[in-house]
This record gives structure tokens, C-alpha cells and sequence, in this order.
């Protein structure tokens, strides 16, 4: 390969490092799973500290799962699929280079998180107002069950919480994202960032669908 | 260069995901015993494949892509299955202080 006519065809957003746009792209793809990789088991040990104590205290998970309301979780359930609808549309419109239709799904996919988000506040209001938040009042309507039920709710505040901070900081990423393809930043030839949000925001949401499961229907 | 998903193929994806959660809501309604877990779990497995292979592409991916995304449920599933086999065998031979 001559070094001027590489340099003549070199897309600007081709690094100097990478032979191919295609190459870039999958190198960052691979990396992006990498993370995700460490990121399933971070979220792992919440599950596997969930499995354990549902075996030990089945009987008291099976009752304090009754605290949650189903149709809240249902509701936030579709709204997030509904958020990953917009983000994997959002990320066909960057490939295609449609510019507005992009910055309406990105913008759609921040708004659905944040209905997401709003739901999740008047839930854990209601936990506050009922006592079931872990420690010192710590109120459960069966003295037999009490302890169980608490270890319950610690593991659906870590749960929900750490999933919450991830589309919290989520949202923070979008934003900036919004401003880049509003300028015409995406197009056909370069569209990472959109690419690698969507596997992150893909991931937030199947996390929710095994908490809903595990959490809201016992 | 790369792939590009048909709309529809995203709507069907989005509609599946929809009537999935419908049914695990509606199953669990009904009294299976010990076999509600097994059942919103399958549900719950399906719902993530359709996510992880047509939403993130990952069945349009290179081969590194898919063996990457493969093992962190791989890994997964090695510390939940030995953390589990120690648990549950620990009353298993009776012995004193197991």
C-alpha cells in the first residue's frame, strides 16, 4: 500500500493506527464487549448474592416480593424495551445518515430513561413511607419473616440502585451525544460512539429484564 | 460495510420483547410450584438473546464479537453453578462442622 494514496483516501475520522474504517470499527465493537464483559459480572455478584439468599430464606423473598407493585414494574418494563426500540433505531438512522430522524430517537431514548427513572423515585418513596428500607426501622408485618424480607429489600435497593446509577450516567452520555448529532457529527462512515452507546444501553435494559422477574414476580 | 437493520426487523424485535413480558406477568399469576422460576427464567433468557442478537447485532457480528459477548455468560455461569454446588451439598455427609 503507497503511503501518499493511503494518506489521499484517508478518511478524517480514520485513526493512523487502523488500516480501515471497518477495521476501526470492529476493534472498537470488541472493546466495547470487553467492558460489557466485566460488566455482567459486576452485576453477576448481585445475582448470585440473590439466588443464594432466595434458596436460604424462600419463604420470607416470596413475602416481601408482595411489597413491590407488579404494575409499576410492568410499566417501567415497557418503557425501557421501548427506550431500547428508539436506541437500536438510532442507531440504524446514523448508519443510513439520517440526521434529524437520529437526534429524535436519541432524544426519545433520554426521555423514555427518565420516565424510567421518574417511575423508579415513586417507588422507592413508597418503600421510605412503608419502612422496608433496610436498617434500624425496618418495619415487616411478620416478626418470623423479618430478617429475610430485609436481606430481600438490601438486595432490591443494590439491585435496582447500581441499575439506576448506570442509566443515570447513561443519560449523562447522551446528552453530549444529542449536541454531536445535531452538528452532523454520524454518518455512514463514522458512527462509533451511537454504535457502542446502544450495546451499553441494550445491556442496561436486559439487566431489567431479569430484575423484573426476579424481583417483582415471586 | 456494515450491517444495517431492517425497521420491521426492529419492530418485530420490539413487539416480541412486549408480548414476552405480558406473558411472564400473566404466568406468574398461576400457581406452577416449583416450576414458576424455570418458566420466567426461559422467558426471561429469551427476551435477552432477542436483545443481545438482533439490538446489538451481535448475530450480524464478527466471530470475536460473539465469542467475547458469550464468555462473560460463561463466567457467569461458572461462579453461580460452583458457588451453588458448595451450598447446597454443604449437609450433605453429615459430617461435623462439614
Amino acid at each position: 500500500m503507497s503511503h501518499t494514496t493511503a494518506d489521499a483516501a484517508h478518511h478524517p475520522a480514520l485513526q493512523h493506527h487502523f488500516d480501515t474504517l471497518e477495521q476501526q470499527q470492529n476493534a472498537s465493537t470488541f472493546g466495547m464487549w470487553t467492558f460489557l464483559v466485566t460488566e455482567v459480572l459486576f452485576f453477576g455478584g448481585f445475582f448470585m448474592a440473590y439466588i443464594l439468599y432466595r434458596w436460604m430464606y424462600n419463604a420470607s423473598f416470596h413475602e416481601a416480593s408482595h411489597e413491590l407493585n407488579v404494575w409499576l414494574g410492568l410499566f417501567n418494563t415497557a418503557v425501557l424495551i421501548g427506550s431500547s426500540l428508539t436506541m437500536a433505531l438510532a442507531v440504524r438512522a446514523s448508519k443510513t445518515g439520517e440526521r434529524s430522524q437520529l437526534v429524535m430517537f436519541l432524544i426519545s431514548t433520554l426521555v423514555l430513561g427518565g420516565v424510567f427513572l421518574g417511575v423508579k423515585v415513586v417507588e422507592y418513596a413508597e418503600k421510605f413511607s412503608h419502612h422496608l428500607v433496610p436498617g434500624p426501622h425496618f418495619q415487616f408485618h411478620d416478626a418470623a419473616l423479618k430478617n429475610g424480607a430485609e436481606i430481600y429489600f438490601s438486595l432490591y435497593f443494590g439491585m435496582t440502585g447500581l441499575h439506576a446509577v448506570h442509566m443515570i450516567l447513561g443519560g449523562f452520555v447522551l446528552v453530549p451525544l444529542i449536541v454531536m448529532a445535531a452538528r452532523g457529527k454520524f454518518g455512514p462512515a463514522w458512527y462509533t460512539p451511537i454504535e457502542l452507546f446502544g450495546l451499553y444501553w441494550h445491556f442496561v435494559d436486559i439487566v431489567w429484564i431479569f430484575l423484573f422477574p426476579l424481583l417483582y414476580l415471586m | 460495510m456494515s450491517h444495517i437493520a431492517p425497521k420491521s426487523q426492529l419492530y418485530t424485535v420490539f413487539a416480541a420483547l412486549m408480548v414476552l413480558t405480558v406473558v411472564t406477568v400473566l404466568i406468574s399469576r398461576v400457581d406452577l410450584g416449583s416450576f414458576n422460576l424455570p418458566v420466567a427464567m426461559a422467558v426471561a433468557v429469551t427476551k435477552a438473546l432477542l436483545v443481545i442478537l438482533i439490538f446489538m447485532e451481535v448475530k450480524y457480528s464478527p466471530r470475536l464479537v460473539q465469542v467475547t459477548a458469550a464468555s462473560g455468560f460463561l463466567f457467569l455461569g461458572i461462579m453461580i453453578l460452583y458457588t451453588m454446588t458448595d451450598y447446597l451439598s454443604r449437609n450433605v455427609l453429615g459430617v461435623a462442622g462439614r
